[in-house]
Formats: structure tokens, sequence, C-alpha cells
């Protein structure tokens, strides 16, 4: 049982980083889009994110609740030791949500709406940046249990050149996942191409940041090569994954949008699979190189094994449900908001 | 302020936020579901636009509900890490199924708010039903959570370990009925209330009267029902922490000293030092009726406790004397709205009863977020009753009391631009949703 939770931790955080981020990508292509061609990116961006992105986000309180009924150890240190960035990530949560909603709903439309818009579009950068961090320093080896002073305790344990670089990595991630998306929603022509140039942008910024990733674990001595590339499965998962990228970028300039959004959610798998598959089953790697292990620091097996079944029967009601809402709202037919 | 009373004081922010966003995310489904089915049934607009008046208002409170939500899911954890890491497993249980509710919610609400004209009306409709039931199961589950900490179940506490953990049992514990049966009516009363505060001072104001005539019974009748099942409830909830929790219900009561026919105790200012209450109203035997169904009973007082383990008292009592007399104001507004709708229809036209509803339309909600710091400040010291003090559980990072300014900022700011928004939907009816534009005359 304790391997059906841990596929669901992994399937949650994977959608998490597919549908949430690229829920967040839309307010990140807001930011890279001129003044002039706001208006029409929003509502484009509206009317294919509108009645899905609460459901996208439900993704991230499952991958909580996983957490801290399976893995309490695990959670709890995060919670200690991460606690800046999960507090920048849950005011960036605050505030995205509550402005896009106010945006569309409030009666009056007026210069508030300046106000809602440029919240919305910080907070779409900032809470991916902040995911990242986190996500990067569960690996950077620089959460240290002994440390005696606020600055490492607190602090450096997620401030430091690899974990802002994945955190850039992740915000280009999520642009690009929102242009793919969004292609296939547009009416007109001249939309296509917009989104494509922004799509094929993102690809490009995603690419150098992976760059710069690579660089900063070479200069804080994190061994992500040997991690990659050190067995066989990552190398062919970030092959396939870089193989697939010129069929992409064909897909994009010829259209085809089914094509891309399958190929841009196996590269997100593949890059996904290769992060983490290595270290498996330790999920955060702590310095003085301690671990933190999603067997040995499992619940009590009772525990697990409710958690297992929650989630099975949940998934019978939630994944129907929620593939019949995805569905229904790519048909487009006219509708009211 | 120190870290752990800033700690303290964000959970309890975070909390009373929270709740007030839940209790409309939940209740208000079940409104515009009668107005829907009314719309359906008898193709009256008024009806269509009543409940796509109400879904924006909805949309607003859910987006903020869910927001606030996802907050106290990684705050738990923030501000309380050694809690989470021994009771994560044990009561995690309604949390799980609480994530596949809120999914099937967040699903729903999509269906229901972007659906209009592209479904089967019933099964539109019905998605909107959904939203209603699935948001009260929420509200139970975590409820269910909450009365572990009062309740704890389902696990051995040996040498300040935790073993042969039982999430089914734990997630059942005794707390747990009379507690989600309390918050759940508490809903209905504190929505129902506010709902039927806004439409009677509209009406009272002679803008668009039909509109908000029709508003207004809907939510007057879920409240007024609800308001008077109230009580049966409370008393249900009383007995229970009278047998678990002697301590919190002696600090409700300020009941300093055990005795038998112990008297109710209504109002007054406890005095701590002299150990007694000062200005107050007390009914001989009252509590112990209350309490054990008996008016001689022995009621346990605070001088049982050790002084260590004892709640403060001061504001345990205020805040549950602030609850019951709400409590009891809104029942008697009830009673008398019923009277008005079987005995004296005339009652109806009259000014007294709206401005009644409109003076009580907050009262709701005080008397939840009083309701909750009874159960919340009259649990201290501990944070799982009897197994671990709040002081243990508290994170070791150092200032929280920054956090803390940050959230009350945040929060504070909402709370306002929440109101501004409502305030401008509610503004904007006329415009909006009523084309009727008969003869503005007040009642």
């Amino acid at each position: 049982m304790l391997y059906v939770v841990i596929v669901f931790l992994w399937t949650a955080i994977l959608l998490y980083l597919l549908l949430g981020g690229a829920d967040f990508g839309a307010g990140i292509i807001e930011f890279f889009t001129s003044r002039k061609n706001r208006g029409r990116t929003r509502r484009t961006m509206y009317q294919a994110i509108g009645p899905v992105w609460e459901a996208n986000h439900m993704w991230l309180i499952i991958t909580i609740v996983i957490l801290f009924v399976g893995f309490p150890s695990i959670y709890a240190t995060m919670s200690v030791y991460l606690h800046i960035p999960l507090t920048a990530m849950l005011l960036g949560i605050i505030a995205r949500g509550t402005a896009f909603v106010f945006r569309h709903y409030d009666a009056v439309k007026d210069d508030m709406q300046k106000l809602y818009n440029r919240i919305f579009i910080y907070s779409s950068v900032i809470t991916p940046l902040f995911l990242g961090i986190i996500a990067a320093s569960t690996v950077s080896r620089q959460i240290d249990l002994q440390a005696q002073d606020f600055l490492s305790a607190y602090v450096f344990s997620w401030l430091n050149g690899f974990s802002v670089a994945v955190g850039l990595f992740t915000v280009c991630i999520c642009g690009f996942l929102a242009a793919v998306f969004i292609i296939g929603e547009t009416d007109s022509e001249a939309d296509r191409q917009f989104f494509t140039r922004k799509a094929k942008w993102m690809i490009i910024s995603a690419v150098l940041c992976g760059v710069l990733v690579f660089t900063a674990s070479y200069i804080e001595n994190i061994p992500l090569v040997d991690w990659v590339f050190g067995k066989p499965a990552g190398i062919l998962a970030i092959t396939a994954a870089s193989l697939s990228l010129p069929f992409l970028w064909y897909g994009l300039t010829h259209g085809k949008a089914i094509i891309i959004r399958l190929l841009a959610g196996f590269q997100v798998c593949m890059i996904l699979f290769a992060a983490t598959y290595r270290h498996f089953p330790n999920i955060v790697l702590l310095k003085h190189g301690g671990y933190l292990s999603l067997i040995e620091h499992q619940g009590q097996e009772k525990t697990i094994e409710a958690l297992a079944w929650a989630l099975l029967i949940g998934s019978i009601f939630i994944l129907p449900a929620l593939f019949y809402l995805l569905y229904s709202f790519e048909k487009k037919k006219p509708g009211e908001a | 302020m120190d870290d752990f009373f800033a700690a303290r004081s964000q959970m309890a922010l975070s909390l009373g936020f929270h709740i007030i966003f839940a209790c409309i995310g939940m209740v208000m489904p079940f409104f515009m579901a009668v107005a829907h089915y009314k719309w359906l049934r008898t193709g009256n607009e008024v009806y269509r636009n009543l409940t796509k008046a109400w879904s924006k208002g909805v949309a607003i409170f859910f987006a903020t509900g869910a927001v606030s939500g996802t907050v106290l899911s990684f705050e738990l954890g923030l501000l309380w890490p050694v809690f989470m890491e021994h009771a994560g497993p044990i009561f995690g249980m309604p949390f799980s199924l609480e994530g596949t509710a809120f999914f099937i919610e967040a699903i729903a609400l999509g269906f229901f708010l972007y659906g209009w004209n592209r479904f089967n009306a019933w099964f539109h409709w019905f998605t909107g039903v959904v939203v209603g039931i699935s948001g009260l199961v929420s509200g139970i589950l975590v409820v269910a959570a909450n009365a572990w900490m009062n309740s704890p179940a389902g696990f051995d506490y040996v040498n300040g370990e935790y073993l042969n953990i039982d999430p089914i049992k734990a997630m059942f514990n005794d707390a747990w009925f009379s507690q989600a049966l309390h918050m759940s009516i508490a809903a209905f009363v504190a929505t129902g209330f506010a709902v039927a505060g806004i439409h009677a001072l509209m009406m009272l104001k002679g803008k668009n009267v039909a509109f908000h005539a029709k508003a207004f019974r809907i939510a007057a009748a879920f409240g007024a029902v609800a308001a008077i099942l109230q009580p049966i409830s409370g008393d249900i909830s009383a007995k229970d922490v009278a047998r678990r929790q002697p301590a919190k219900l002696a600090a409700m009561e300020a009941h300093f000293h055990t005795e038998e026919k112990a008297p109710l105790i209504i109002g007054g200012i406890p005095d701590m030092q002299e150990k007694k209450v000062n200005y107050a109203i007390k009914i001989p035997g009252g509590l112990s009726f209350l309490a054990h169904g008996d008016f001689n009973a022995e009621v346990t007082g605070l001088d049982k406790i050790p002084e260590e383990n004892q709640p403060p008292v001061a504001v345990t009592h205020y805040a549950f004397q602030i609850m019951v007399g709400l409590g009891v104001v809104m029942m008697i507004i009830a009673l008398l709205y019923f009277l008005a709708l079987w005995k004296k229809k005339q009652w109806l036209q009259k000014r007294w009863l709206l401005r009644l509803f409109v003076i009580a339309t907050p009262m709701g909600f005080i008397a939840i977020e009083a309701g909750w710091t009874v159960t919340e400040v009259g649990r201290q010291p501990w944070i799982i009753n009897g197994i671990m003090r709040t002081a243990d559980a508290v994170t070791p990072m150092p200032g929280i009391v920054y956090s803390f300014y940050i959230f009350t900022a945040v929060y504070l700011s909402l709370s306002f631009i929440v109101a501004f928004l409502l305030y401008r939907q509610i503004r904007m009816v006329g415009k909006l949703y009523d084309h009727s534009s008969e003869p503005s005359k007040a009642i």
C-alpha cells in the first residue's frame, strides 16, 4: 500500500506542475506581454482557464495532505526549515487566487481592474518561483538540522544559486505550458501566431534556465549531472525529452495543437522523472549526508493503508468528474460567465 | 508579543478569517439551488437573475475560502510542526477524505458557474446541489479533525509515543458528532441571517423590492429553521463537553467551585483573584441541569483542575456568553418570523420585522467566531487535550511575530476588498439582475 501512496504523491506533484503550472503560466504570459496585447491575452486565457483553475490547484492540497498524513516527519522538517519560502508561496497563492476572481466578478469595471491585474501578474510569477525554490531546496543539501543561527537554519536552507535557478526554470516551464495549452484555445489566426511566438520564447528561456541550473549546481557542488545522467533511466528520459523538442517545434510551427500539448506534457513528465528517480526513496537530502526517505520515514502501517484507500476511493469520484469538466469546456460553445 | 503568542494569534486569525468564507461557500449553494429550482419550475426570470447574482457572490467567497483553506493546510505545519509530526498520521483521515470532497466541490463549481446554457438545465442545477453537499461534507470532515484535538482517540499514548494508530477510530472520536452538528447548523444560521439581513435592508430602502423580497424569503427560511434547531444541538454539545472536558465547561461558565445544584451564571465579570463572578444573574441548579440533566448533579469546578491545566477563564466565559446570547436573539427573531408566516400575515408588511433582520445581519457570524473562541481557547493549554501542550508544539523558528503582522495586513485588506466587492454587487442589482423596473415603493 505504501507504493500506492507514493504513486499518488508523485502523480499529484506532476499534475500540479502540469495543470497548476499552466495556470500560473497564464499570468506569466501576461507578464511578458506588451501592454497593448494584454487585453487580448487576458480574454483568451480567461476563457480557457476560468472553469478549471480552482480544480487545478487542488493537486497542491492533495500533495500536502499525503505528506502530512503519510510522511509526517518529512512534512514537519520541511515546514520548519523552509518556513520562509513556504510563507512567500502562500502569500502568492492568496494574492493570485483572489485577484483572479476579483477582476472577473467585480460588478463595476473601473480602475480597480488595474490593481487586480497587477497583483495577478506579479503573484503568478512569484508563486511558481518559490515553488521551484522549495523543490530545489529539498535536494540541495542545505537543510541543516544542526544549524545554530537563524541564517543558516532558516535562510541559507533555501537561498542559494541552485534553488533560485530552479525557481526561474519552473517559471519558464509554467509559461511554456500555458502558451502551449492556449494555442489550442485560440479563435483567430493572429492569436494563434501570437501564442506560438510566446511558446517559442518560453522554450528558449527554459533551455537557458536549464543551463543556468546546471551551472549553479556545478558551482555549488551539487552532483546534478550524475543524478540525471548517472543511470540509463535518466539518460533515456532526458534523451527522450530532448529528442521530442524538434517535433514540438515542428508542431508549433504547423499548428498541431494536440501533438504539442502531449509532447509538452511528456517533456515535463520526463524532467520530473529525471529529477526524482535517482534519490528515490529519499525525498529530502540534508546537510552532512542525512536524508528523509519515503520508506524509512513513512507513518504507521494502518495510517498508510487508510490513506491509500482514501486516495483510491477518492480518485473514483474525482477523475471521471475532472475529465468531464476538462472535456466539456474544450468543446467551444457560447456560454456566459 | 512573544513568538508563541504570535503563532497562536496567527492561527486564530487564519481560522477566524477562513471560517466565514467556508460557511458562506457551503451554505449559499443551497440557497441558489432553491432559487434555481424555482426558475426552472416557474420560468420566473427574477429567480434566474437571483441565482446568477448570488452565484457571483459565491464565486468570490468560494475562491477566498479556497485560498485561505490552502494556507491553513500549510500553516498547521509552519506554526505547529511538532503537533503535526505526531498528530498528522492519526487525525489525517478526515483531511484525506476532505481533499476528495473539496476537489469535487471545485469541479462542480466549475460546471455550475460556467455551465449556463451549455448543459441540460437539470444537470446544471444538479451540479449546483453537488457544490453544496460536498461543501457541507468538507466542513463536517474538517470539524471531525478538530474534534479529535478535543477528544483524542484511535491511538495508545505510551511513554510519550503514539502507538497502535487507528485512523478510523480517530475520525469517529467522541466529539465529532456534536461538534459537526453544531457547526453545520451554525453555518446555516449565520449565512441565512446575514443574507436575509442584507436583502431586508434593500427592501427597506425600496430598491428592487420584488427581487430582494424573493431573496429574503429563501435566506430567512433557511436561517430561521436553523436558528430554532440550534439550541437543541447546543444542548447536546454542552452535555458532551461537560462529560469530556470539565475544565472547558468550567471556564465557559466561570464555574470556580465544584458543587451540587450548580447555578447557571449569565453574564457577569469573573474575578480571578477572589474566584467568583461579579454582577451575574444566577439561576440555581441551572448549570447542573444543562450539563447533566439533573438539577442536583455535581458539576466539576476549576478548583478540581490543576492551575497549570486551566484554560483562560475570562475570554472563554465572555465568548460563551456572546455566542449563547446572540443565538437566543436569533431564535426569537426566527420564532417571530414563523409566527408572521403562519398566523400574523400582516406582520410581513411591517417595517419592524425587516428591521429586526437587518440588525441581526452580523449576529450569526459573531456567534460563530465566539463559539470557535470557546472551543479553541477553552481547550488550552492543550493542543491535543490531555496529551500535548500547545507551547510544546510551536515551531522553533524565531520571528513569527513578523509573519503574524504580514498575515494580519493581508487578511485585513482582503476583508475590505471583499466587503467592497459585495457592496458593488448589491448596488448593481438594479442594472444587472432586475429589469422589471417596477415603481420603487418602500414597504
